[in-house]
């Protein structure tokens, strides 16, 4: 076996098991205990499985984990800082954004990557950011709405 | 913001002595009357409520606690929900036809009403009271005058077992008096998920557990002829190759590994066509025996219709549809020897413990079923059949195995909604109104639950065998009748045996499909007729509450008043339809309206806006039932504009999100609902009924900005091109 694997989760840097081509999800998972990111599908289509690598909404369901480096990646989890829930997190369950909510994590992954690029993003903005997750129960535009909230939030928190 | 209940339904075990065991001889349907069965009092002045019912994603966790939390007059954060464990809750079957707040909810008021007035006059002896100088709130009973004289429920039966039996005479609070049951609550489970704690099947973790994959054949027909065990011997980790029959799972120590053993794992099948050509599908459907039961025989319809002015004819066709449940299923199982642990997410613990049983070959006592959130279901996904795949790993190996389907299996070897073909005639007398009504439709059962290990695909598999056939049908007949007063009408189901496509259960089973033909037809006599739609169903309506319902949806909807269709030439033609069904005939009422944009040149839809109006009586939890109405006209959007399961002879080709695609966000309109509240009427379900009136009137609003009937789902840009003729 090559070097050993390292990679930077929530702020803390964990030594990796799995072999290098197993997708970062597992590791996520299994190894980290992580419950947030969820196996969807597989082939990165449908975005349960999103974490922040560096400030990037992405899939972990391929990405090979020797190809993460040095990024930091960000979980549902990492989101929480000091026990306080992220104004996205917050937004969700002030608009009650989800039926099952499975696919929650995505979602909330794609938002804060959205607003942290896009504070105050257009409607089509905010569509299309989201076009990537699907969502099957159709909690969608309690889900829009939860991101207008998490935009306003934000805002009170800069301010 | 506080959470109502939390989960207790873990996978820790159950606490030792306590009350709520539902291992009773209880047939399906029949449910316990043993108060302790339903409501315990705790010491910490919390209240454990048992329901035998599930979570499937709609949030009934949170209103069963609203309603015990109402009758008993605790506060909701104190009140915890044990959903669905076979050693710890009453039998009630399933988990279906938005029958969880009739059904449980009513037995768990009787019981919270019966444990209320039990304390109170316990109370009333230990406070030496009489009992109408007595009031409850939040959990302490106390002399209303002398407040201090008081004594709290924990007090007087905490951990202890009342040993009564819930009596039918106990009164119920009065509906004014609410204070908890009305108002929207919180959900009770969405803080853990935002946090992204451990909350679904997926994030179950047991100590020793192995990780399964499965390889499936290409379809049910295939025979396998050889698997190469070693062509992964190589793989680190690797535990089994189990085969069986023609049920292959690979086990191996970490998930990944699992995943890879199924890729390399070479086998061979002898590949059979298994499915229908889908060109002929309708008519293969329709060409096989049937067993036909007249639903409504109203009138001479056949001399109603030689006497008819007008007469026209339709036929209308619905094709397979998957759950396509976001998360594809998953199960853990522990099988030692005679005794079996399983965690599923179905929506049938005790029936499927039952059939498990009788898979792992042991005693049906011994199976404990506890059930976990998947991702939400709509009915019945591979859920129950990843369950048995586990047991039967576990069973092989000795140890707890957890089994993730893939999307492809989910896609594939999910049961289907059935296709079906609805036909419909009528007739119109010289002022346009309906002398005659039709209704024919042709399908399969919509139910083929796991009750018996037979009917799981793991069954199938192991053993060669095709599922025996259903010996009943059911789901076919619901809403085939409308809730107009046709002078003269006719109701025929014909059943089918085939279901073609393995199929089952998809919400509202018949009733979304049925509506649709009947609310499109509908459309087509008024056209007809040359009367605006609206106005066409108020002819036929008689009860107050059903119109009340069509008005208030076109009240909110602004409807203009114009028989359609508009004969708008614009190059994006714009029009609106409306439907509208009561639920079952006599359950919820939803009138829905659509507005919508034609493309000409394409025949592309975009739905713009839905108006729905909702009379499900009594209202728990407004908040609740809007999130189930949005939720409904979603995904019934998304069923009637996209979806079909494609196949050919030898697969099943919709087998990804690409070639099954769902409703995105870019395609998601506005929604507004409309609640109305009826305080003194029964609470029903409203888990489905607003699923059944989004396809037809976006029929009829295509229909009215273009003159294109759509009458085959989904509503494709190709059909509706086609529908435009010029």
């Amino acid at each position: 076996m090559s070097d050993e694997i390292v990679i930077t989760v929530n702020g803390k840097r964990h030594p990796v098991q799995a072999a290098a081509d197993t997708p970062l999800l597992y590791v996520l998972r299994n190894e980290l205990g992580l419950a947030g990111p969820h196996y969807g599908c597989g082939e990165e289509k449908c975005g349960a499985c999103m974490v922040l690598v560096g400030a990037k909404a992405t899939q972990s369901c391929k990405l090979p984990v020797s190809e993460v480096g040095q990024t930091r990646i960000t979980t549902l989890e990492g989101l929480i800082e000091e026990g306080e829930l992220h104004p996205v997190q917050q937004a969700f369950i002030e608009e009650q954004a989800a039926q099952c909510g499975y696919c929650l994590n995505g979602m909330i992954i794609s938002t804060a990557a959205l607003l942290w690029k896009t504070p105050h993003p257009s409607e089509l903005q905010i569509r299309e950011a989201l076009d990537g997750n699907l969502c099957r129960c159709g909690s969608h535009l309690r889900i829009l709405r939860a991101v207008r909230r998490a935009e306003s939030l934000l805002i009170g928190e800069e301010g | 913001m506080a959470a109502p209940t939390q989960d207790s339904n873990s996978w820790r075990g159950p606490r030792t002595g306590r009350p709520g065991s539902g291992r009773r001889e209880a047939a399906w349907g029949e449910v316990s009357d043993q108060l302790d069965d339903w409501i315990a009092i705790e010491k910490d002045e919390s209240v454990t409520a048992f329901s035998g019912k599930v979570e499937l994603g709609t949030g009934v966790r949170t209103a069963l606690a609203q309603i015990v939390a109402e009758e008993l007059d605790v506060p909701l954060e104190r009140v915890h929900m044990v959903m669905g464990d076979t050693a710890r809750t009453p039998d009630e079957g399933y988990t279906a036809g938005s029958m969880t707040i009739s059904g449980s909810g009513t037995a768990l008021r009787k019981a919270a009403a019966e444990a209320r007035r039990a304390m109170i006059e316990m109370a009333a002896e230990r406070l030496d009271a009489q009992i109408n100088e007595l009031r409850v709130r939040e959990g302490v009973i106390a002399v209303t005058r002398q407040p201090e004289r008081s004594v709290s429920y924990a007090e007087l039966m905490g951990g202890k077992s009342f040993e009564l039996q819930v009596s039918d005479k106990t009164k119920f609070k009065e509906p004014k008096d609410y204070q908890i049951v009305g108002k929207s609550a919180a959900r009770a489970d969405l803080p853990a998920k935002v946090r992204g704690e451990a909350s679904f099947i997926h994030d179950l973790k047991v100590p020793g557990m192995l990780q399964a994959r499965l390889v499936r054949p290409p379809n049910p027909a295939a025979k396998l002829i050889s698997v190469d065990a070693d062509s992964v011997k190589d793989i680190p980790g690797m535990v089994k190759v189990f085969q069986r029959g023609n049920f292959i799972g690979v086990v191996a120590e970490r998930e990944e590994q699992a995943i890879q053993a199924a890729k390399q794992l070479k086998v061979k099948w002898q590949e059979a066509a298994a499915y229908p050509n889908m060109q002929e599908l309708f008519t293969t459907l329709r060409n096989q025996p049937t067993e036909d039961q007249a639903l409504v025989e109203k009138g001479d319809f056949n001399k109603a219709l030689a006497g008819a002015t007008k007469k026209i004819q339709a036929t209308y066709t619905q094709p397979f549809h998957a759950h396509a449940s976001i998360g594809p299923a998953c199960a853990v199982a522990d099988v030692q020897g005679e005794h079996a642990t399983i965690w599923a997410s179905t929506p049938g613990p005790y029936p499927l413990s039952g059939a498990l049983a009788q898979l792992l070959n042991i005693p049906a006592e011994n199976v404990r079923l506890i059930f976990m959130e998947g991702a939400g279901s709509y009915g019945q996904n591979g859920a129950d059949d990843a369950a048995a795949d586990a047991a039967i790993l576990s069973q092989a190996i000795g140890k707890p195995v957890r089994v993730q389907w893939t999307r492809e299996d989910e896609f594939i070897w999910e049961p289907k909604s059935p296709a079906m073909v609805m036909e419909v005639r009528g007739g119109l007398d010289a002022k346009g109104n309906v002398a005659a009504w039709d209704y024919q439709v042709w399908s399969p059962s919509h139910v083929a639950r796991a009750r018996f290990a037979g009917q799981l695909v793991t069954a199938q598999l192991l053993s060669g065998q095709a599922a025996p056939q259903s010996r009943f049908s059911f789901g076919a007949e619901r809403n085939a009748p409308t809730n107009y007063a046709f002078p003269v009408q006719r109701v025929t189901v014909h059943y089918v045996g085939d279901s073609l496509l393995r199929a089952s259960s998809f919400r509202s089973l018949g009733g979304a499909e049925n509506t649709f033909a009947n609310e499109s037809f509908m459309d087509e006599l008024a056209a007809a007729a040359g009367v605006d739609a609206l106005e066409y169903r108020l002819r036929y309506l008689t009860e107050a509450r059903e119109r009340e319902v069509l008005e208030a949806a076109a009240k909110r909807a602004g409807w203009e008043s114009h028989p359609s269709p508009r004969k708008d030439k614009a190059e994006v033609a714009e029009g609106r339809g409306v439907a509208f069904a009561r639920y079952e005939n006599d359950q919820a009422i939803v009138a829905c309206v659509a507005e919508v944009q034609v493309e000409r040149a394409s025949g592309m839809v975009r739905v713009k806006r839905i108006v729905v109006a909702h009379d499900c009586g009594l209202i728990i939890n407004p908040d609740g039932v809007k999130n189930q109405v949005e939720g409904n006209v979603i995904q019934s959007l998304s069923r009637a504009l996209k979806e079909e399961v494609k196949f050919d002879e030898m697969r099943i080709t919709s087998r990804d999100w690409e070639t099954y695609p769902i409703l995105t966000f870019s395609e998601t309109p506005e929604i507004e609902i409309v609640l109305i509240n009826r305080p003194e009427e029964p609470a029903v379900g409203a888990g489905e009924p607003s699923t059944v009136t989004t396809a037809a009137a976006v029929a009829n609003a295509i229909f009215d900005a273009t003159g294109a009937r759509v009458r085959q789902i989904p509503f494709t840009a190709e059909r509706v091109r086609e529908g435009l003729g010029d």
